[in-house]
């Protein structure tokens, strides 16, 4: 086995005991990049001088007695929407194409200060705005375990990056589901926080009210590991929860005793398929064999997330990419004008999917249409927070699949936007309510792709979410690993 | 004939002088070099976030309270969206349907008359950055290229927008003035038109006498100064009323002053209301403002120009008198204030403050502007006065040996001889030699030219080098002659 398989947790024993140092880690992810790269693509930079200084420097640090915790020398990857002083972060758009940001995204300096590797920077639908990575102006990601197959998305990279070994653990940001479609698509756990428990300051916005950044990793355990890094208050971000970060460990392995598990039904039904909803089925029985309380719920406002969250994420949207504009950085256009320069740059600078939702924001905000688009969802969003709040006096946590499908066929349906949005259909509640919600893989279909089933849970309810992804992942016993990973030895 | 009247608002944007900017770290400065107070955050880098200045806030809860304003216990900020190369982000962070204050009013006298201008509203915003249009003389459309410098970006901005309850240019430039007195006052801001830390920009109208509805308002900007505000507003009231009177409409639109030509002048670009797209700014909670901080921001508050200039009318001082004392420095007004409090005439003290120790301010307008007369030393200066001590011409002289460090009004006085003599046997010996050489003077005055009398006193006061006590120099004169 290759140390690029190892758990984070598993790393962290071997940098300890001496059996491997942070270079042997950093070179075997790499090594595993370099055959996987060309196919699966999950990169768009890979930062070999920075990171093997990163290593080299975590080595000498062990050595000297200096041990900055769990993520020491521990070589990572981050989506390419969290800024990185001196290293490229484009978000994966023509507009930022060569663009080094002058400082670090919060979570990056955290990660840094915390001993980590940056190995690079992943592949993302470009200003996050995809389900699939496809909609990468520097090509798409395709899955590990399928290469003809989508990742799933926005951090298809970061999410395939993880479960075919080029990174032990990774982070992605999620704004509709974009680090648990992926993760569920990809074998993986993804994990978005409570919102505000992670600063975004740094993280080149999307639609800010929904953004959260959350981790990619191997393992429950590895997830939590990766959380711990980087959550709690940041004064640059003013949307930053200013209380205590939850404690997740003492519960952890507390197994699924007494946890009242509700089942959603608007989640479930058509357009779910027949191997997704089996799995989720058995695990659920699992659970009730081992003492969780099975309860049927019903969330109507569910039904409307997947309208409002397509009024809301542009509106912030078409603001937050406003300032792309050619004036101080990025790509210019030039025209005769200012305007025309601007309007040149971007046109040419954003892709179909981003600009069709800068127009869709643009248009729900206009005067005479707020009310009844940008308003109207804003009322509804309220709604349904006020809908999980009440259904948590009942339930412990929400469980549904984590996507209706497995990961679908490169083109499957970049023609058709609606069917690419419904991909989301499962995630987006809990990003409307800023609620907690973890995907953990649960097993494989008939073809071999991973299934992932989704546990969500009331804000700042962390700990019995990671309490019951825990004893998921431990019924499901999922360690298979994608045939790519295995390959080159 | 019809007869016009106008209706004006002014909106005015107030730069604050806090140390940091409105929602980064960079500090506020005028006039450094380019692009050097700058971070990601005004300039609107990806990724970057703001985070709300709390002194500005603060700041701005000092001008609303002292415009009378109600203090909204919550407020939010929200978004304006509009492209424009000196605007970061391509979106101002503003308030919008829930401003921190709203609903105040400025009392303001124009020519004796005392009007109540009432403020809609005054809330927070973020300057932008500066455009330098090169190789146009500044002007955007001829321009080859631009500069931009974003030291500006974020700089904390209040507006402050009033009710259209001003009648015409005269008011609103007593408005204006009065308004950016408060500002000064409050030692929130430099409050400076020709460095742009304050600026005004009016929204006119007119309508036919009687009318209830407003006309189509036209806002004007550019204005650099007071009188430049008010013979704009002038100068576009006769526009309008000429535009109706032809029989032809007021367009909606913003025109500039052009201050060679005398005139307001339409911009070249296309018009049509602008769609700002507000919506709430996600990336900030909403401002709360606690009951005990609003309490303490009013508890603070300094003496206002209107309170004032109504203590100095308590006081015995006439409106014009009250007003200039009240737009004295406020080194100036200690003085005064001292010197009242020690049993100085108010109106006495008053005219000199305002008059020769202004004078003498502005003759010495040394670099150390140190004030050299006490509150002591005026009251002393207006009781040797009111005393008969001193003639005024000599008192300006003692006033000007004080101002130069010689000492105390009397110390000086004495020093220079400049007492006035009271001793009516000296100033009966001058009384004397000055009717014998005037026999027929005296004839003229007892065959009733009244005025005679005075020329009488002037040759005594002269005989005694301007030293005698007139009054007594009259009546002992009258006793004599009738």
């Amino acid at each position: 086995m290759s140390l690029a398989d190892l758990t984070i947790a598993e790393a962290g024993t071997q940098l300890r005991s001496g059996d491997a140092t942070s270079v042997d880690l950093l070179e075997a992810v790499i090594e595993r990049a370099s055959f996987t790269e060309a196919q699966l693509h999950c990169y768009l930079t890979i930062d070999h001088e920075g990171a093997r200084k990163a290593a080299e420097s975590a080595d000498w640090e062990l050595a000297a007695g200096t041990d900055r915790g769990p993520l020491h020398g521990i070589p990572l990857a981050l989506k390419d929407n969290f800024c990185t002083r001196g290293l490229t972060t484009t978000c994966s758009s023509q507009i930022l194409a060569g663009y080094v940001p002058p400082y670090d995204a919060t979570v990056v300096s955290r990660l840094r200060s915390g001993g980590a590797v940056i190995v690079g920077k992943t592949n993302l639908d470009e200003f996050a705005m995809g389900s699939s990575t496809e909609n990468s102006a520097f090509g798409p990601t395709r899955n590990p375990w399928d290469p003809e197959r989508v990742p799933g998305g926005s951090s298809g990279g970061s999410a395939a990056a993880v479960a075919v070994g080029s990174a032990l653990g990774g982070f992605g940001s999620d704004t509709g589901g974009s680090i648990r479609q992926p993760a569920s698509l990809c074998g993986v756990v993804g994990f978005k926080p409570t919102y505000g428990l992670v600063s975004r300051y740094g993280l080149v916005a999307f639609a800010s009210s929904l953004d959260q950044i959350g981790p990619l990793a191997r393992n429950v355990g590895d997830a939590l590991t990766l959380f711990e890094a980087v959550a709690g208050h940041d004064p640059l971000d003013s949307t930053s929860y200013p209380g205590p970060v939850p404690e997740m460990r003492s519960d952890l392995e507390a197994g699924p005793k007494g946890i009242r598990v509700g089942v959603v039904s608007e989640l479930s039904g058509d357009g779910y398929e027949p191997e997704v909803s089996t799995a989720m089925s058995k695990m659920l029985n699992q659970l009730a064999d081992d003492g969780a309380e099975l309860v049927e719920v019903s969330l109507p406002t569910f039904e409307l997330a997947l309208s409002c969250y397509y009024l809301i994420a542009p509106a912030e949207a078409s603001a937050n990419l406003a300032r792309f504009d050619g004036v101080r950085y990025g790509l210019r256009v030039d025209g005769e004008t200012v305007e025309e320069m601007m309007a040149r740059t971007r046109a040419e600078g954003f892709g179909p999917e981003v600009t069709r939702r800068i127009l869709l924001g643009t248009y729900s905000l206009s005067a005479g249409y707020y009310d009844a688009f940008y308003g109207q969802a804003n009322r509804l969003r309220t709604k349904l927070i006020r809908e999980i709040a009440a259904i948590h006096e009942q339930v412990d946590v929400l469980v549904s699949p984590t996507s209706p499908t497995v990961a679908f066929e490169l083109g499957a349906k970049t023609q058709d936007p609606l069917a690419m949005y419904l991909s989301d259909v499962c995630t987006i509640p809990a990003d409307l309510a800023g609620t907690p919600a973890i995907s953990v893989p649960v097993g494989l279909d008939h073809q071999g792709l991973p299934i992932g089933l989704q546990v969500m849970a009331p804000a700042l309810g962390e700990a019995v979410m990671f309490r019951t992804a825990k004893a998921v992942e431990e019924r499901a016993g999922f360690t298979a690993r994608p045939a790519l990973a295995g390959l080159p030895t | 004939m019809t007869t016009w009247e106008s209706v004006i608002g002014i909106e005015v944007h107030v730069e604050l002088g806090t140390a940091s900017k409105m929602f980064c770290g960079c500090p506020v400065v005028f006039g450094d070099q380019p692009n050097t107070a700058v971070c990601p955050t005004c300039l609107g880098l990806p990724g970057a976030l703001p985070v709300t200045n709390g002194t500005a806030i603060e700041w701005l809860a000092r001008i609303g309270l002292a415009l009378h304003c109600q203090i909204a216990p919550f407020s939010v900020f929200h978004r304006k969206n509009y492209f424009y190369a000196d605007v970061p982000k391509n979106y101002q962070i503003s308030q919008f349907d829930l401003p921190l204050c709203v609903d105040g009013w400025l009392d303001v006298t124009v020519d004796g008359e005392e009007i109540r201008v009432g403020i809609e509203r005054a809330h927070m915003e973020e300057d932008t950055g500066k455009s330098l249009h090169q190789g146009s003389g500044g002007r955007i459309h001829a321009a080859t290229s631009t500069l931009l410098d974003f030291n500006r970006s974020g700089v904390p901005l209040v507006e402050i927008v009033s009710r259209p309850d001003l009648r015409s240019a005269a008011q609103a430039r007593a408005y204006a003035q009065d308004l950016r007195a408060v500002v000064a006052e409050l030692g929130v801001s430099d409050a400076r038109m020709e460095e742009g830390s304050i600026r005004f920009d009016a929204n006119v109208s007119v309508r036919p006498v009687g009318d209830t509805e407003l006309g189509t308002k036209v806002e004007i900007k550019n204005m650099n100064s007071f009188r430049s505000l008010e013979r704009a507003i002038a100068s576009e009231i006769d526009r309008q009323v000429g535009v109706l009177e032809e029989g032809g409409v007021v367009i909606q639109e913003t025109r500039h002053w052009d201050e060679e030509a005398g005139a307001t002048k339409g911009m070249r670009t296309k018009e049509g209301s602008s769609d700002y797209r507000y919506f709430t700014e996600p990336d900030l909670v909403p401002l709360e403002m606690l009951a005990s901080t609003v309490d303490k921001v009013r508890a603070d508050l300094p003496e206002l120009p209107a309170d004032r200039r109504q203590r100095f009318g308590d006081l015995g001082l006439d409106s014009p008198l009250a007003s200039v004392l009240s737009g004295s420095g406020p080194d100036l007004r200690r003085v005064f204030d001292e010197a009242v409090a020690l049993g100085a005439d108010p109106v006495m003290s008053a005219n000199w403050i305002t008059g020769e120790v202004t004078a003498a301010f502005r003759r010495a307008e040394t670099a150390t502007a140190e004030v050299r007369i006490k509150g002591s030393d005026l009251a002393e200066l207006v009781m040797m006065v009111k005393e008969g001590i001193l003639s005024s011409s000599a008192a300006k002289e003692a006033l000007s040996g004080v101002m130069a460090g010689e000492g105390s009004p009397r110390v000086v006085a004495e020093a220079r001889d400049l007492m006035q003599v009271s001793d009516e046997g000296l100033i009966g010996e001058a009384i004397d030699q000055v009717l014998a050489a005037n026999v027929e003077a005296i004839e003229r005055f007892r065959g009733g030219e009244e005025k005679v009398l005075g020329f009488l006193v002037g040759q005594v006061m002269r005989a005694t080098g301007g030293k005698a006590d007139p009054k007594l120099v009259n009546a002992l004169l009258r006793q004599r002659i009738t």
